[in-house]
């Protein structure tokens, strides 16, 4: 690359994807009659033409660096005709179009340590956010829990375990849930529990105080004009953070007090039942990094209890819905809370209006 | 100078199990860079203070854009001098996240010269994320990608980078052409990606089918998903050779049909297709014996966002059934005509699906010119308080 820097272009927008699809792919864009799953790591789809394209899948961390991505366009220039693409979970895919190709790179990638799998009834990748890595507002990290838990699942990914249907694992390191964690089988959010703490001399410089205001979803915050700054009622604070995405000058970070909560129970596709939201089952577990062991053995012991009840093609959701919340929390022994029952915006729809439940 | 060392036992130990470890891709590329080396030293003290250590972004970016560039400091400048500034550029990624190892090349080239050589492939919007560099670096970097072909997403209060499942490309279910609908309508509305002018952010998500891969429902404003007119196409002798392989028809099919229209008697399949909601489910695990009618379209959804700040909302159907063509007019028309009452009436950082909620879904029906019909809803509504114009009054 040289030093003197080429002529810049604007509103060109991303390049055409046609460029980027694989031979077998472009012949039969829109044409393919079926599909069928060879292993978690692999699947096949066949054209009206009778053209095949295999698919491998690898797991990966998301975070790479340019290594990573170049060790993958290796691997594409040795067996895929320099073509590759990603899943919108962050896996890696590679596509041929014959079958001993996609043994033969199915071997290749197996012998350079690569994770293969997540097709089909598993644990895929987790959609997740940025974290400590990146993030202003994290309450938690993301990276870091997305590793546990996969270390944690593995052998869902991988095939050497199955389950009733697909389990959707998400991340979000604060509530403004950058991943997808609001409709995912089992997830996790970082929260914190304590109103934020004002500066008034810095609102004073750095905020909008009718922005701030009306960034509060419960109405705690308040002018207060002899500071030139905003005033919060405690009581009615749920901690969010969204007035600190507003204004800088109400940190609410606090290492003692943040931690995450556990989230179950969505869905986003129409398959059976409609999309669901997720729907809190634990308040509040403490940060504990590198590995967050509690946060493992909360997953751990939700997916068992699925796994026992379910039935095939059930997503999570689906089982809650059959047996009802109260035998969920009877089965996984999750002891329910005030903080389980709904007092925010949608609380009177949640609460239950008739005598027919379970002991 | 010479490079800091830093000791990251906690780290570390992220380093170990099966999956593969962030952390390996950062001290990968803290071998070549400054930035990445002090990422590990300032990572490793949030592990151990527990809370982060970055501040909110300043206004950064490029010449003529309003966005595209996440400025990024951390809080403690003078230990990790290499990440003061860590801004992220976000690289619009292509169509269905199809790519060949040259353009990757190309990217990781540019990005090895002007940043930390970590990247998110991809960011949960859907964009190419490069992860930290300076403010001095952006323009080059700029000049050096958009030079290439490539140019930035979307941030702040514009329309986020637009995207897609694998759709036609690879997928028998997909009812619409995802790939070419997210790159006509990313292309149509470059202005609006990179130059905010909205009242908060606007996200477009394009699902081939309902199965919606993209968490098209869930999180974006408008919502695209593939849908078909008429009768599911059957092929009895693939059935038969579910039964043979093993499957549970009446079980795992018949009985799992959420409107009860699937019977089976041992033999054939029959659909009462007048009463089929479309699911997906029977068609999801039967794909060699079942496939979506002949007439295709996409029904259109709007309002899903994250729960601050009167809690999370999912898309909800506006339009049915929409045939989407080349060139899209009647879909580009729509998302114009939607974002001229959200522009007229939004408040400050309030999403489309707030503003629905606020004002009510008659008053945003009546600026789209659609009738009301009983799929825009679940049931009707339950009280007794309700608006008649003088109009409906005569």
């Amino acid at each position: 690359m040289s030093d003197a820097l080429p002529e810049r272009q604007t509103d060109i927008g991303p390049p055409d994807y046609k460029q980027f699809l694989p031979p077998v792919v472009a012949k039969n864009y829109g044409k393919w009659k079926y599909h069928e799953r060879i292993s978690n790591a692999m699947m096949v789809h066949v054209g009206e033409s009778g053209d095949k394209c295999y698919t491998v899948r690898a797991a990966s961390p998301r975070l790479i660096s340019t290594d990573f991505i170049r060790d993958l366009t290796k691997m594409a220039d040795k067996h895929c005709g320099g073509f590759l693409r990603f899943t919108t979970r962050n896996n890696v895919e590679f596509l041929v179009d014959d079958e001993n190709k996609a043994k033969a790179l199915e071997k290749d990638l197996r012998d350079a340590g690569y994770m293969l799998g997540g097709i089909g009834d598993t644990i895929s990748n987790v959609v997740h956010t940025q974290g400590w890595v990146h993030c202003h507002s994290a309450a938690t990290d993301a990276s870091g829990l997305v590793k546990v838990l996969m270390d944690e699942f593995a052998d869902y990914f991988t095939g050497k375990k199955g389950l009733p249907a697909r389990v959707r694992l998400a991340v979000a390191c604060c509530t403004n849930m950058c991943g997808a964690v609001h409709c995912s089988d089992i997830a996790v959010v970082g929260i914190h529990r304590k109103p934020p703490r004002i500066n008034d001399e810095e609102v004073k410089k750095a905020c909008e105080v009718p922005s701030t205001i009306a960034s509060c979803p419960t109405g705690a915050i308040s002018p207060n004009p002899a500071a030139k700054s905003v005033k919060i009622k405690e009581d009615k604070c749920m901690y969010c953070g969204n007035c600190y995405s507003v204004c800088p000058a109400l940190p609410i970070s606090d290492p003692e007090n943040d931690g995450v909560a556990v989230v179950v129970g969505g869905k986003i596709g129409s398959l059976r039942s409609n999309p669901k939201f997720s729907k809190l089952v634990i308040p509040f577990l403490k940060n504990n990094p590198p590995r967050w062991p509690e946060v493992t053995a909360a997953f751990r012991n939700i997916l068992t209890v699925y796994e026992q009840g379910a039935r095939k093609h059930e997503r999570l959701g689906e089982w809650v819905d059959r047996i009802g919340w109260e035998k969920f929390f009877a089965l996984t022994k999750i002891p329910f809370t005030h903080q389980h029952i709904d007092d925010f915006t949608i609380a009177r729809e949640t609460f239950r209006a008739s005598v027919a439940f379970k002991w | 100078m010479s490079k800091k060392t830093y000791a990251t036992p906690l780290l570390d130990q992220l380093e170990k199990g099966p999956f593969p470890s962030f952390v390996t891709e950062i001290k990968r590329a803290a071998k070549r860079s400054d930035a990445s080396n002090d990422l590990l030293g300032i990572l490793e003290r949030c592990y151990n203070d527990k809370k982060t250590h970055w501040k909110h972004g300043g206004i950064v970016g490029v010449r003529g854009y309003g966005g595209g560039v996440i400025g990024r400091y951390s809080d403690v400048p003078e230990e990790y001098p290499g990440c003061a500034h860590f801004h992220t550029v976000r690289v619009n990624q292509t169509s269905g996240f199809f790519y060949t190892s040259k353009a990757l090349n190309d990217i990781c080239d540019v990005w090895d010269k002007y940043g930390s050589g970590l990247t998110n492939l991809h960011g949960s919007t859907g964009d190419l994320v490069l992860l930290g560099t300076n403010t001095d670096a952006l323009e080059p970097i700029f000049a050096e990608l958009s030079s290439r072909g490539w140019d930035l997403g979307g941030s702040g209060s514009a329309m986020r980078t637009p995207s897609c499942c694998v759709g036609p490309a690879r997928c028998e279910w997909s009812m619409i052409d995802t790939l070419d609908i997210n790159h006509e309508l990313t292309q149509a509305f470059q202005d609006e990606l990179h130059r905010p002018a909205f009242p908060y952010k606007f996200k477009i998500k394009t699902a081939g089918c309902g199965v919606d891969c993209i968490a098209s429902v869930a999180r974006a404003d408008l919502s695209l998903v593939g849908t078909w007119k008429g009768d599911i196409q059957i092929d009895q002798a693939e059935v038969a050779n579910y039964a043979k392989a093993g499957m549970n028809i009446q079980a795992e099919i018949v009985d799992m049909c959420p409107t009860g229209c699937i019977s089976y008697d041992g033999k054939a399949i029959k659909i009462d297709n007048a009463n089929c909601s479309r699911c997906m489910h029977c068609i999801a695990k039967m794909t060699k014996a079942l496939r979506p009618g002949k007439e295709r379209g996409a029904t259109i959804l709007v309002g899903a966002k994250a729960p601050f700040v009167i809690g999370a909302l999912m898309s909800h159907v506006i339009v049915p059934f929409m045939p989407l063509e080349p060139p899209y007019d009647n879909l580009k028309d729509l998302i114009t005509k939607m974002w001229e009452w959200w522009d007229e009436h939004g408040k400050n950082r309030e999403r489309i699906g707030e503003l629905i909620v606020r004002r009510g879904m008659r008053e945003f029906l009546e600026h789209m010119e659609l009738d009301p019909i009983p799929q825009m809803v679940f049931e009707p509504r339950r009280d007794p308080f309700y608006f008649w114009t003088e109009d409906e009054l005569k």
